[in-house]
């Protein structure tokens, strides 16, 4: 099948070239052919009229769970793969907390495999910087690189100590590959539901103090200095971080961050407004309007390099319970557009060369992937953005397994319009081709 | 106003004049109580049912009492000898007592939030029986009217609370139940016991008991809910008893005249010593009384009841 197409009227964006024009957008055999102004094509080809729309490069979610293997009753690569495409996404990210752990090589083939059989977009495996994500002994990192892993992480854990975050730093450095932690000291976190502080005071359940984050952040920017190595902090949720990251940076350190959109629109109160809806558990936990704005803040002048869903789905079995026995997380793959459209660019917070930069650029240089950019001769893979769609956000319509949203009737403007990978168009006007 | 159909959950999200309206009914309906026949129909074909997941005394006695005396059936489920030892869980086991014709559910639940929960998945009145370290909406109403026996109004009171405030249900009732009234109202306990960002409640915080207690009229001591405990939160009961226990040296900072609260059970000589807990100015035992009347006008009033 030849993949040809052209993209007629759109302003594209393209941070790499810092190109922000109206212009067509020519795509023959998967790849950009051409960007001009008025291109004419004399051949019969598909074309998508962009007029009023934004033309980016393939937006790409560098943290989403998929659950497969394992967990294919949350999700499975089809359904992830679609919601990612429903979303805007041409290619994700997916973490190694799956049953079995995503930390050897079989299991890297497997996730590709299947994905290539049943993916809708491309699919990234992380694999488990230790050996079943237990924190003690290193994976084999070098297998799974070789088979297609992007980057390493234990991510629903933090890498248990210094010293074996030290050595996968080190260890990965042959293999040219990010190690992405998640930050979180789980003594200061055990039993915790929502954020320490006020609303956990009102609402009664057990706090997790911000610190509990900070301290493995800090922990994690010293190792990488002593390391140099490349680390990637996933969902940074606290001001907190925020400083520590920033202040890293302003030394020359190899870090990079990435924050979630619920972080960046929800804070701890939401807990309390909906009376204790599970959907509003999530960890990190929702902060407060101090840590927001920070996040907004440090997202706006590029302390956080990424804007990444951590996409967690879950049946409604595992949410439909006592606050304290629900699952942590939100599915987030269909709402991510949406939420940074209306609840930062038309707010003025950031603009749309920071959407493409935080959601398509960045990842795809943090992760060592192609795409992040549209020039002539590069990869096909682009999202269209409509600024003026407006829709109300209905969970019954995801096309991920996972309906486990705290944005339910939200009317939110702005929607992706198309999703074209490797110049074939997966999702045109809210539908599956 | 009107509690009619609806959910009791928590003192916070009540407002003052339901609060007042559940007090003066509870006033008249205490009455039956000291009735030789202490039965009125006012209730009658209505059935009502206790859903315990914790363990309880008063509260559910207390509850199944304020039922029997106004004649509605009541059916009582603890978790201990039902299904959700099979793992049911608890969107069915209510959904499955809801179709056996219930009209009320008061529950108790060691998980914060749960009573909202239970709201969610039933369309009857939920009463929140406990929920956790959250809220106790009776416990409050019957403390408030407890501390109405014996001071003129609850406007300007000075109420110390003492103890294992974090991890309390029954804390957290009272300070929104009180305050809302206008009482001034005053939290201590050792700083692990005292929640973040308490003063916010519009309460002050203190962690020497004695502070809190200056010029109290009203004594209010927690129990130490060791169950809820997983850390190391003070060293042992015996330095507890020795620093926050409430015991007449401490006791010598309120006014002479402050009566001595506790919801129960206690434990003797860690919050509280025994002497005080029983002494005259304890107003303990009436608590419990009172607890009977409070849940007449709650169920009465939710139920179909008007003024």
């Amino acid at each position: 099948m030849s993949h040809d197409l052209l993209i007629r009227g759109g302003r594209v964006i393209d941070p790499v070239s810092r190109t922000d024009e109206k212009l067509d957008l020519l795509i023959l055999d998967g790849k950009i052919a051409r960007i001009a102004a008025d291109i004419e094509h004399q051949e019969p080809i598909e074309v998508i009229d962009a007029d009023g729309k934004l033309v980016m490069p393939g937006l790409i979610d560098m943290h989403t769970h998929l659950r497969e293997p394992g967990y294919e009753y949350k999700e499975d690569i089809q359904s992830g793969t679609r919601a990612a495409a429903m979303g805007g996404f041409t290619a994700v990210a997916c973490m190694p907390n799956t049953d079995p752990p995503c930390d050897n090589d079989s299991v890297v083939s497997n996730i590709l495999e299947i994905a290539k059989k049943h993916g809708c977009v491309k699919v990234y495996p992380i694999g488990a910087a230790t050996k079943g994500r237990a924190g003690k002994q290193l994976s084999e990192m070098g297998e799974m690189k070789r088979a297609g892993a992007v980057a390493f992480s234990d991510d629903g854990s933090p890498v248990a100590t210094a010293e074996v975050l030290r050595c996968a730093m080190e260890y990965l450095k042959s293999f040219d590959a990010v190690l992405i932690d998640h930050p979180e000291d789980s003594s200061l976190s055990e039993n915790g539901q929502v954020n320490y502080g006020l609303m956990s005071t009102v609402l009664g359940l057990k706090g997790i103090p911000r610190e509990a984050e900070e301290i493995v952040v800090a922990r994690d920017i010293l190792v990488s200095s002593l390391t140099k190595g490349k680390l990637h902090l996933a969902h940074i949720s606290t001001k907190g971080s925020v400083n520590l990251v920033r202040q890293a940076k302003s030394t020359g350190l190899n870090i990079t961050c990435e924050v979630t959109p619920h972080h960046l629109v929800l804070t701890e109160e939401a807990v309390w407004k909906t009376g204790y809806d599970t959907n509003t558990k999530v960890n990190p936990p929702l902060r407060t309007k101090e840590d927001v704005e920070s996040l907004r803040a440090a997202l706006a002048d590029g302390t956080i390099d990424a804007i990444a869903t951590d996409h967690a789905p879950h049946h409604a079995d595992d949410k439909w319970v006592e606050f304290d026995y629900a699952a942590f997380g939100i599915s987030g793959l269909e709402t991510a557009v949406p939420l940074v459209v209306d609840r930062l660019v038309l707010s003025g917070i950031i603009d749309w060369m920071k959407v493409a930069e935080t959601m398509s650029t960045n990842p795809a240089k943090i992760l060592g992937v192609p795409g992040g950019t549209l020039q002539e001769g590069s990869i096909a893979d682009v999202t269209i953005i409509d600024p003026e769609c407006e829709r109300s956000v209905d969970p019954r319509g995801f096309m991920s397994k996972g309906q486990n949203t705290p944005f339910t009737g939200w009317r939110l403007t702005g929607a992706p319009y198309a999703t074209i990978v490797n110049g074939r168009t997966v999702m045109l006007d809210g539908r599956l081709m | 106003m009107s509690l009619q159909g609806k959910d009791l959950l928590t003192l916070q999200e009540i407002n003052q004049e339901d609060m007042e309206l559940v007090l003066s009914t509870a006033r008249s309906l205490k009455e039956i109580l000291s009735r030789p026949i202490k039965k009125v129909p006012t209730l009658r074909g209505k059935v009502i049912c206790t859903l315990f997941y914790e363990p309880s005394t008063r509260t559910r006695t207390s509850f199944e009492l304020a039922a029997k005396y106004m004649s509605a059936d009541t059916v009582s489920i603890s978790a201990s000898t039902s299904s959700v030892q099979k793992g049911e869980t608890l969107a069915d086991t209510a959904r499955n007592l809801a179709v056996m014709g219930i009209d009320l559910v008061i529950m108790r639940h060691s998980v914060s939030g749960s009573c909202h929960f239970l709201a969610r998945v039933l369309d009857i009145p939920v009463v929140n029986a406990g929920d956790g370290m959250h809220e106790h909406p009776t416990q409050g109403l019957l403390d408030i009217f407890t501390i109405l026996d014996y001071k003129p109004k609850i406007k300007g009171l000075k109420v110390a609370i003492l103890g294992d405030i974090a991890h309390s249900r029954v804390a957290r009732s009272n300070i929104f139940g009180l305050t809302k009234m206008g009482a001034q109202v005053s939290v201590a306990g050792p700083s692990t016991l005292l929640p973040p960002e308490i003063e916010a409640l519009g309460v002050k915080a203190f962690c020497h008991p004695e502070e809190a207690l200056e010029d109290a009229d009203v004594v209010y001591v927690l129990r130490l809910q060791l169950e809820r405990q997983s850390n190391s939160l003070f060293p042992s009961k015996r330095e507890y008893q020795d620093f926050f226990g409430l015991d007449r040296q401490m006791l010598a900072c309120a006014k002479e005249d402050a009566i001595i609260m506790h919801p129960g059970p206690m434990n003797r000589g860690v919050e509280i010593t025994t002497d005080i807990a029983d002494s005259p100015r304890s107003v303990i035992l009436d608590q419990v009384t009172n607890g009977v009347a409070i849940r007449m006008a709650v169920l009465y009033l939710i139920l179909g009841g008007r003024e």
